[in-house]
């Protein structure tokens, strides 16, 4: 503080108010509308006070059926989507380690090229190649599985980079120690980088958990069978039927469902959110 | 880093996996792109022929494409300079305030976790023209608001959708790089009489331009390939093409409209986009923009 000015102080407390409000606004409306019957809707506006059938909705959409196309209770989608998230994470963190500790820590011929291939990766986001993504996964056999729900999207350049950021500040003192104890390549990994890389694989782990949770175009074309609906993709689903009305309330609460996950782990681990946020644009 | 393990053989192994997902889950489908793109094939797969660059020619004098390409450029633009100016206030008012920092940053964050899909949906319902309160209290304002007839409002909606997702990054980029601001700058204006206006114009908005040039390419890169689901969930496109960016055009062309060879074409140009942006990013954002 420079110096006091109480009525800009106030301003700025107003201001932040006013932009937490802005920025709930749409949450708190979806829940609204999730507590009241189907019937509500159709009057021509939404209510904007709580109603009394929210118990009821949520407990058809969590344990029953999402509604409106979608025959599959949320608690399962939930499931599935946790299997995509978690897949997509730890599978692109452990690919990641063992590459970026392979560029670091050996001396190899290509060693270049490889670093360059795997750069490339950021030059090819899913949606941009969509099509033909589509037709090798369909050509390997795996639509409708979990394998083609997460590995198609492991590779990781980002991770890469952060690691091997990450390895580059280690001494090399400590690797030299290493070694003149006797300590072998993968004695190194295990029990001297791997414990030196916990706080980064945490922060990490926030950022690709968010990724693989929210992950929509993906699952959206590769699963056909509702065994394998994930939560987000699935208000898609909810959203094209065209016969008959629209069952706004089972669809907000089953978005507010598929949002609440990802929207705990940042506010639970908002330092390592932070972090990992911060670290991963380096 | 000089000292390094002598094995041989163990690096390939360890680079096995990333490069094996690489080449069949990226480099494959890259080169299957480039090389559709230079034929034509029938909605069945069933024969193609080679017709080299008659997709790109095709593309080039298609006036949807350059109108995709409007829109794409008009929403990216909107997403990024609403976002940016939004987050900027309240990161500086969230820096001056004392109590209840970590409080207000908490409240202003989350939206970063809700999957973009789900933001549309939230938003659409707002301004759903029958029944959303913003949409019927626009009515009562004298707004004609229907998103699904009107083009210019189908693009606000997905850009405010687009936009409160992304509040949360600039917000956080903002409160570190105001943090970074010397307070020894800010104290010496203000002995001299600068007002906190004068202050932030003429001292801490030019020591941000970093923060406001990186947050910009981020932010640019965001709508242009992060937004697909906001506008699928949404306006599916439309009406006509008015929300049809160039992402979406090469989903909506390839899996909609059956024309593969087109939509190879444009993988191939959007790749190089990506390919330009990515070294932008890598190029000036490394060397970064330096007044001290």
């Amino acid at each position: 503080m420079i110096e006091n000015r109480p009525w800009l102080t106030f301003a700025s407390h107003a201001t932040l108010l006013m932009g937490i409000a802005l920025v709930a606004l749409p949450v708190w409306m979806a829940l609204v509308a999730s507590t009241h019957p189907a019937s509500a809707f159709g009057a021509g506006h939404i209510p904007l006070w709580f109603g009394d059938a929210g118990a009821e909705t949520w407990g058809t959409v969590l344990f029953e059926k999402a509604g409106n196309g979608v025959d599959t209770p949320v608690w399962f989608m939930m499931l599935n989507s946790l299997i995509m998230a978690l897949g997509i994470t730890f599978g692109k963190i452990a690919i990641s380690l063992l590459s970026a500790y392979a560029i670091v820590f050996f001396r190899f011929p290509f060693r270049n090229l490889c670093f360059w291939i795997i750069f490339m990766t950021l030059m090819l986001p899913v949606e941009v190649r969509i099509v033909p993504t589509y037709e090798v996964v369909a050509n390997l056999d795996l639509l409708n599985s979990y394998t083609g729900l997460t590995l198609p999207l492991i590779a990781s350049a980002t991770a890469t980079f952060l690691f091997r950021q990450c390895f580059l500040s280690i001494p090399g003192e400590l690797v030299e120690a290493a070694r003149m104890d006797g300590a072998g390549p993968w004695r190194f990994f295990f029990d001297i980088l791997l414990p030196l890389s916990r706080t980064n694989i945490a922060a990490l782990f926030v950022i690709l958990f968010i990724y693989g949770w929210n992950q929509y175009l993906w699952p959206l074309l590769i699963t056909t069978d509702d065994a394998y609906y994930t939560l987000v993709m699935s208000i898609k689903r909810m959203l094209s039927v065209t016969d008959g009305d629209i069952a706004w309330n089972q669809i907000m609460a089953t978005t507010l469902l598929a949002m609440l996950p990802p929207v705990a782990v940042v506010i639970g681990m908002q330092k390592l959110f932070v972090k990992g946020l911060v670290d991963s644009e380096k | 880093m000089t000292v390094t393990f002598p094995q041989k053989g163990l690096p390939w192994l360890l680079l096995l996996p990333q490069l094996l997902v690489t080449a069949i889950f990226f480099l494959w489908p890259a080169e299957q792109a480039l090389e559709q793109a230079f034929y034509q094939e029938d909605a069945f797969g069933l024969s193609r022929e080679f017709i080299g660059l008659e997709n790109f020619a095709a593309l080039f004098t298609d006036p949807l494409y350059y109108q995709s390409m409007l829109t794409t450029l008009v929403f990216s633009f909107s997403v990024a300079i609403v976002g940016m100016s939004l987050a900027l206030l309240l990161a500086v008012m969230a820096d001056r305030v004392i109590r209840g920092k970590l409080a207000y940053q908490t409240l202003l964050i989350w939206p970063y976790a809700v999957a973009p899909a789900l933001a549309g949906v939230l938003w659409w319902i707002l301004f759903d023209p029958s029944m959303g309160p913003i949409a019927l209290w626009l009515k009562s304002a004298g707004v004609d608001w229907n998103h699904y007839l009107n083009g210019n409002q189908a693009m606000i909606l997905v850009v405010i959708a687009s936009t409160w997702k992304q509040i949360s990054y600039n917000f956080l980029f903002f409160l570190a790089g105001l943090q970074a601001v010397p307070r020894s700058l800010i104290e010496a204006a203000a002995i001299d009489g600068a007002s906190p206006f004068k202050r932030f114009w003429t001292i801490v908005f030019p020591l941000l331009s970093p923060t406001t040039f990186f947050l910009l390419v981020v932010n640019l890169v965001y709508a242009f390939f992060e937004t697909f689901g906001v506008i699928d969930a949404t306006t599916k496109g439309g009406p006509g093409q008015s929300t049809t960016t160039l992402v979406y055009k090469v989903f909506n062309d390839g899996f909609v409209g059956l024309d593969l060879g087109g939509s190879a074409a444009q993988s191939v140009v959007l790749m190089a986009i990506v390919g330009l942006m990515t070294v932008i990013q890598f190029r000036f954002i490394e060397r970064k923009v330096q007044y001290s």
